[in-house]
């Protein structure tokens, strides 16, 4: 689904990516772990398209097609969703009539027609529910005064409206109560299908008890130093990123 | 002197005697009164402090004329689309500065919807109590106007009235023979305890430059409730100077919504006298403006009595290369103890040569008052927008979505519900955007 060869990434002169090599592919779920400052929001963002990220070289390919020249909207238009770290307050614009647009642009990228507003209706109704939120969420301003907790699982809420091939969750367990938690994942894997597939960016392993990945990585300085199955998010848990970094001084 | 102001006096001379109220020796000597004080500071300049950032001399120098005629030509299917088509309203409309009564919709039922110039004659004993007495003596513009103005809407609510539907006042300047300039006056009065709903605006139809000099004074007696909309969205020849002076008693409540969208050169004069304890004063705008245009907002709230309230929220965004003024001055007499004052002022710039003057100006007198202000001028959020695109919404509607929201809240206050969507479908066609929903 996606095939990422040796990117590399700076902001301004900092160098952040320094050859990462990634392939996900459909039913899948990858998890990549690491300590603070290694590279992996600065990953999730170039995925997305971010401009603020100058990429310097290597390729990203999302279905056997390059991304590098498309906008942040046109890569959501193909089935890519970031879900956000510190997802942004926007006052004036409620969750219904962002997702909505949301959802009727994307339509509209991929040439199809805009969703019948009953249909939305249902499907707002039916995914508010599966993330256990009150339909007051959706008349509220856009995270405006929405705790950590909700802010979160408005993400997640998105995510299963916007229905993506390839989710990116970056640190969606950090700002979470063990209720919150147990809810949110619970809302990723009825997402599961053998057609998609989820990216879990996590320092902790917490979430991972949830989300279980079929692969683990390790980002440590711009690199993917060790890949893995899930028993390698068992060992970081239990040692900590110190003989990572040891490892790769 | 410029020229303007010479033929403005020459002019005066020639229109005195055909002004109406010339038999109501009162008005002839408000007039020549004010002529001779306009004659004394004839227009303002750059040097000015209240005029420092708006330069009126481009506008200035064309060869207005003075003393216009009404326009019979003009039919319904030419304003129509001025007019909230979708509402019942009494509708006051003037063509260069002449009523047109085949165009309105005016009433002396319960309360006077009618004209200036009806009520010159008609309640010489009304005009004597009001006229004058809201805007100041001295302002240049309110002394050339009171000077020349012969029409203009004249609203009267009696004590304990309520207007059963709003008053639409609509202005027209049809200058196809060259430029003209032009002074109209409003006198509205609501007296104890009545209500009344105003949408008003001027329009340049001719194509010409204009220059309207307008003044509006508006009193709310006690208990009063007005609510008064000014939607300015003039053409591009047009330039507008608006004198609007609120006098306010005990527990009247008025708010002024000034949305301005066009126009070559625009300037809010807005006062706020509160002269009743317990009264509430409310003011805000939505200015969206592009290339080559400017707004000046000068706006003043003066409280004179204690436990008073005024809030002034006002938003700006500026295209293309633009120029927003905002002033705002806040008076606290020091009778006026447990005054609430909030003003603030937030500003957009959407492109790299619009340009914003912002300045918050307090002067407090009295110990016991709390007054809050702000101002800010900034750009789109990038970290927001980046976040709409992630989501598939491309970043021209991304752009216009956030922009929206920004200005929405400035509409919080608008009672007519067509008129909030008129507003709503306006900001929308300024900023490029398509607004299929209500946020």
């Amino acid at each position: 689904m996606i095939k990422i060869n040796n990117l590399q990434a700076r902001v301004e002169d900092k160098e952040i990516l320094k050859g990462i090599n990634l392939e996900v592919n459909p039913g899948e779920i990858h998890a990549i772990m690491g300590p603070n400052g290694s590279g992996k929001s600065t990953l999730s963002s170039v995925i997305a398209g971010r401009e603020d990220y100058q990429v310097t070289g290597g390729s990203i390919d999302f279905e056997g097609e390059n991304l590098m020249d498309l906008d942040p909207e046109e890569r959501a238009h193909k089935g890519i969703f970031l879900s956000f770290q510190y997802p942004v307050e926007i006052p004036g614009v409620t969750v219904s009539n962002f997702i909505k647009t949301a959802i009727n642009e994307s339509r509209k990228g991929r040439g199809e027609e805009p969703m019948e507003a009953r249909e939305m209706l249902a499907k707002m109704r039916e995914k508010t529910a599966l993330l256990e939120m009150d339909k007051s969420y959706l008349s509220r301003s856009l995270n405006e005064g929405f705790s950590g907790g909700e802010k979160k699982r408005n993400e997640i809420f998105q995510m299963a409206m916007l229905e993506p091939k390839l989710a990116i969750l970056d640190e969606t367990d950090s700002g979470l109560d063990i209720d919150a938690l147990r809810i949110v994942a619970g809302g990723v894997n009825k997402l599961r299908s053998a057609d998609n597939a989820v990216v879990v960016i996590t320092h902790y392993q917490r979430l991972l008890d949830y989300i279980k990945p079929d692969f683990v990585h390790v980002l440590f300085n711009g690199r993917i130093v060790k890949s893995g199955g899930p028993e390698l998010a068992h060992e970081l848990e239990e040692k900590g990123y110190d003989w990572i970094k040891a490892e790769n001084a | 002197m410029t020229d303007l102001a010479q033929d403005l006096l020459s002019s005066f001379v020639v229109a005195e005697p055909q002004l109406n109220g010339s038999r109501n020796l009162g008005v002839v000597h408000l007039r020549k009164e004010a002529l001779d004080r306009f004659e004394a500071q004839g227009f303002p300049t750059t040097r000015d402090e209240e005029w420092k950032y708006t330069n009126l001399k481009p506008v200035l120098k064309h060869d207005y004329r003075i003393l216009l005629k009404g326009d019979d030509a003009v039919s319904f299917a030419d304003i129509k689309t001025y007019l909230l088509s979708d509402l019942d309203t009494y509708k006051l409309v003037f063509i260069n500065g002449k009523y047109s009564s085949w165009l309105s919709d005016a009433t002396h039922q319960e309360f006077d919807v009618c004209t200036f110039a009806a009520a010159l004659n008609k309640y010489p004993d009304i005009i004597a109590e009001y006229l004058g007495k809201g805007a100041p003596k001295g302002d240049t513009f309110v002394d050339l106007n009171t000077a020349f103005a012969d029409d203009g809407a004249f609203i009267r609510v009696k004590a304990n009235q309520t207007v059963d539907k709003p008053i639409e006042i609509l202005y027209l300047t049809t200058n196809e023979n060259g430029p003209a300039f032009s002074q109209v006056r409003n006198l509205i009065i609501a007296e104890q305890n009545a209500e009344v709903q105003l949408v008003e605006r001027h329009q340049n139809i001719g194509g010409q430059p204009s220059f309207t000099n307008f003044v509006s004074e508006v009193f709310a007696a006690r208990d009063a409730r007005v609510s008064y909309y000014k939607v300015q969205n003039d053409a591009d020849a047009a330039t507008l100077v608006d004198n609007t002076h609120v006098v306010q008693k005990e527990q009247s409540n008025v708010h002024v919504g000034t949305y301005t969208f066009g126009g070559k050169l625009v300037r809010n004069n807005l006062h706020f006298y509160s002269a009743g304890e317990r009264a509430e004063s409310h003011m805000d705008g939505i200015t969206i403006i592009a290339d080559g245009q400017t707004v000046d907002h000068h706006t003043l709230v003066d409280h004179q009595e204690p436990n008073c309230y005024s809030r002034e929220l006002y938003k700006g965004i500026y295209l293309g290369k633009s120029h927003g003024i905002f002033n705002g001055k806040v008076m606290v007499r020091q009778k006026a103890q447990k005054t609430n004052a909030f003003q603030q002022n937030d500003n957009i710039l959407l492109s790299d040569k619009a340009k914003v003057d912002t300045k918050p100006q307090l002067e407090i007198f009295a110990d016991d008052v709390r007054c809050s202000h702000g101002c800010t001028v900034g750009q789109l959020d990038r970290n927001a927008l980046f976040y709409l695109r992630s989501r598939g919404i491309p970043k021209r509607e991304a752009e216009g979505l956030m922009t929206y929201a920004f200005a929405a809240d400035a509409l919080e206050y608008v009672k007519i519900p067509q008129l909030e969507k008129r507003l709503n479908s306006v900001i929308a066609e300024k900023l490029g955007i398509n607004l299929e929903f209500t946020l």
